[in-house]
């Protein structure tokens, strides 16, 4: 279908996001000595193996002792070390919360924790590593940045700027081969969403692997001769809320696309954002109040309603609420 | 400093905890009395840090990973110049920056801890960055006794010896005490010393409330080249005060009046004790 489609962003290539942070991560690694990796026993699932080869003495493994990793990662963030840390997300997050709350947030730590295989397109493992949790939790907390890019190409970036903010960030990518379609010399810039489409009866906001979707919804509902415009939104926090708010002006409604529980994700932040400035009618596709399960990506995105033709059906529901 | 100066140090820093807490109505009063000691020592003998060296790279460290024993952290650094000591008459109140559980926001104070079983990791963390940085400074960390029951310790100590961490030394406050009652009643610990040993670690004992006992263990270190140290210190929780020894309610106890004037008088016959003992 997407062949056929008069797509406005398209890929000649797909690869994992974890990828691209792994080449990020070795890039950065070599612009910066400061930078210092862990791992809790996942190197080859993220991909930290090249660094670690080339900076053994930068290099730390902790076994699968995740809350000690961040807590060794904390502990080495002094004298101006960058530590990022990698495992899954969800032993990244709600396993280690109380580590990463006192000893990285609260204490400002300039610690990188990054998070692979989010979401429901880690696929066969099914829901015990499945987190959907994981971007609620982590925004939060108080200091905490939260970055969740959309293809390989942004992540590498993201991984490489988050080197030079100074303070905790979150960044969250996934395992499955996804399109490449944004653009290897791009500028990452935290807390600034993308414009990427323009369009005048509704705005989607999407984020991770489901800005594809909306890329590919866009066009969907463009042969329906409704014109939508399309806002990556790489940065939940801080959250760009000027942008959102200067595009529903525009549109005058929203749809929200993230992998991710419905309480808790982006759909939220951008609901509070609305509310307190500008109520507009909005719909959110995200997974409402489930565990995932086993299966391949696209299946498990096509039962949990994470895809192109649901962001269609949301956008015509948003469109006629208006 | 010599053992009698510091011998009445102690007790000067005990009378101190105990004017806090009770001008605050709140405190950790058996942890701090069972920790100062230790404290004392490390600040007045065996860390190199001060408020003149405190942004320097190479100085020691000192994380408290028990942190609700805070007034002592904050006794003592105050006594060393950090802060006035009257800024400590808004502690835990209102808008001071002088929380109940060590804080960044006071100057001195190296990680903000607290919640139990974080200090350790950090610690390593720590000692770590200065093992790469071929550094000499040495990283230490005070642990309580019932903290051990979170196995975010056990899960350090795997760490710092496998990266043979001999800059790191961590002393417990072996009190045997916790706030429901006894560790082994609640959670036993024993045997630790096998436990410690089993992990690769250099493990010594020792009087925590005795300053000679404590000067002469942690001027010993490092115990062992390529071990992490650890310092069994034995310890009286509410040491020094003869009501609140060994008791289970003053794990944060706030003495009455009447109590407070006794513990004050007490403290100042041992140290009329000490003068008197000096000018023979």
């Amino acid at each position: 279908m997407e062949k056929t489609l008069d797509l406005k962003y398209t890929y000649t290539e797909k690869k994992d996001t974890r990828s691209g942070f792994g080449d990020g991560f070795l890039e950065v690694g070599r612009k910066n000595p400061n930078v210092v990796g862990l791992c809790a026993d996942l190197i080859g699932s993220l991909k930290m193996g090249a660094f670690q080869n080339e900076f053994p003495e930068r290099f730390f493994q902790t076994g699968i002792a995740e809350a000690n990793m961040m807590g060794i990662a904390a502990g080495l963030s002094i004298n101006g070390k960058i530590p990022y840390t990698g495992t899954f997300a969800n032993f990244s997050t709600g396993r280690v919360y109380d580590q990463i709350r006192q000893s990285i947030a609260y204490s400002d730590k300039n610690v990188k924790i990054c998070a692979s295989h989010a979401g429901l397109t880690l696929g066969e493992d099914g829901a015990t590593h499945q987190i959907l949790e994981d971007l609620g939790m982590m925004k939060m907390l108080p200091h905490m940045t939260v970055i969740n890019p959309c293809d390989y190409n942004q992540t590498k970036a993201a991984t490489i700027a988050i080197a030079d903010y100074e303070g905790p960030v979150y960044l969250r990518f996934g395992r499955p081969s996804w399109p490449i379609f944004t653009p290897a010399d791009q500028k990452f810039e935290i807390g600034k969403a993308w414009k990427m489409i323009d369009g005048k009866d509704v705005t989607i906001f999407a984020t991770g692997h489901l800005v594809w979707e909306a890329v590919v919804a866009e066009a969907m509902l463009r042969e329906e001769g409704i014109h939508a415009e399309v806002i990556n939104i790489h940065t939940i926090k801080p959250l760009d809320e000027e942008a959102i708010l200067e595009s529903v002006a525009k549109t005058g409604c929203c749809v929200s696309a993230e992998e991710h529980q419905m309480n808790g994700g982006l759909g939220d932040s951008i609901a509070q954002t609305l509310i307190r400035n500008h109520p507009a009618p909005m719909e959110m596709v995200a997974v409402n109040d489930s565990f995932g399960e086993s299966g391949v990506p696209t299946d498990l995105l096509q039962k949990y309603g994470l895809n192109a033709e649901n962001i269609v059906k949301s956008v015509k529901k948003a469109i006629a609420r208006k | 400093m010599c053992v009698p100066d510091l011998e009445r140090k102690s007790l000067e820093y005990r009378k101190k905890i105990l004017k806090y807490i009770k001008h605050a109505s709140a405190g950790h009063t058996g942890g701090s009395l069972s920790c100062i000691d230790i404290l004392n020592v490390l600040y007045n003998q065996i860390l190199h840090v001060s408020p003149q060296n405190f942004s320097d790279n190479n100085r020691d460290r000192y994380i408290q990973s028990k942190g609700h024993s805070v007034e002592a952290l904050y006794v003592v650094l105050a006594d060393q110049g950090f802060f006035p000591e009257s800024e400590l008459e808004t502690l835990c109140q209102y808008q001071s920056h002088f929380i109940g559980h060590p804080t960044r926001k006071v100057p001195g104070v190296e990680q903000n801890t607290g919640a139990l079983g974080h200090g350790l990791a950090l610690s390593v963390g720590t000692a770590l960055a200065g093992k790469m940085d071929e550094a000499d400074f040495k990283v230490f960390t005070l642990l309580g006794d019932g903290e051990l029951a979170e196995g975010s310790n056990w899960e350090a100590l795997l760490a710092a010896s496998h990266y043979n961490l001999d800059n790191l030394v961590v002393i417990l406050d072996y009190n045997k005490l916790q706030i429901t009652g006894r560790n082994k009643d609640v959670m036993n610990v024993e045997p630790l010393l096998d436990k410690f040993k089993a992990f690769g670690l250099a493990v010594r004992e020792m009087d925590g409330n005795d300053i000679a006992s404590i000067k002469a263990t942690l001027e010993d270190v490092p115990f062992e080249s390529g071990k992490p140290n650890l310092v069994i210190a034995h310890t009286t929780k509410g040491k020094g005060v003869s009501f609140m020894e060994d008791s289970v309610k003053w794990h944060h106890g706030v003495p009455d009046d009447a109590q407070y004037q006794q513990a004050q008088e007490e403290l100042d016959k041992k140290i009329s004790a000490l003068e008197k003992l000096e000018s023979k």
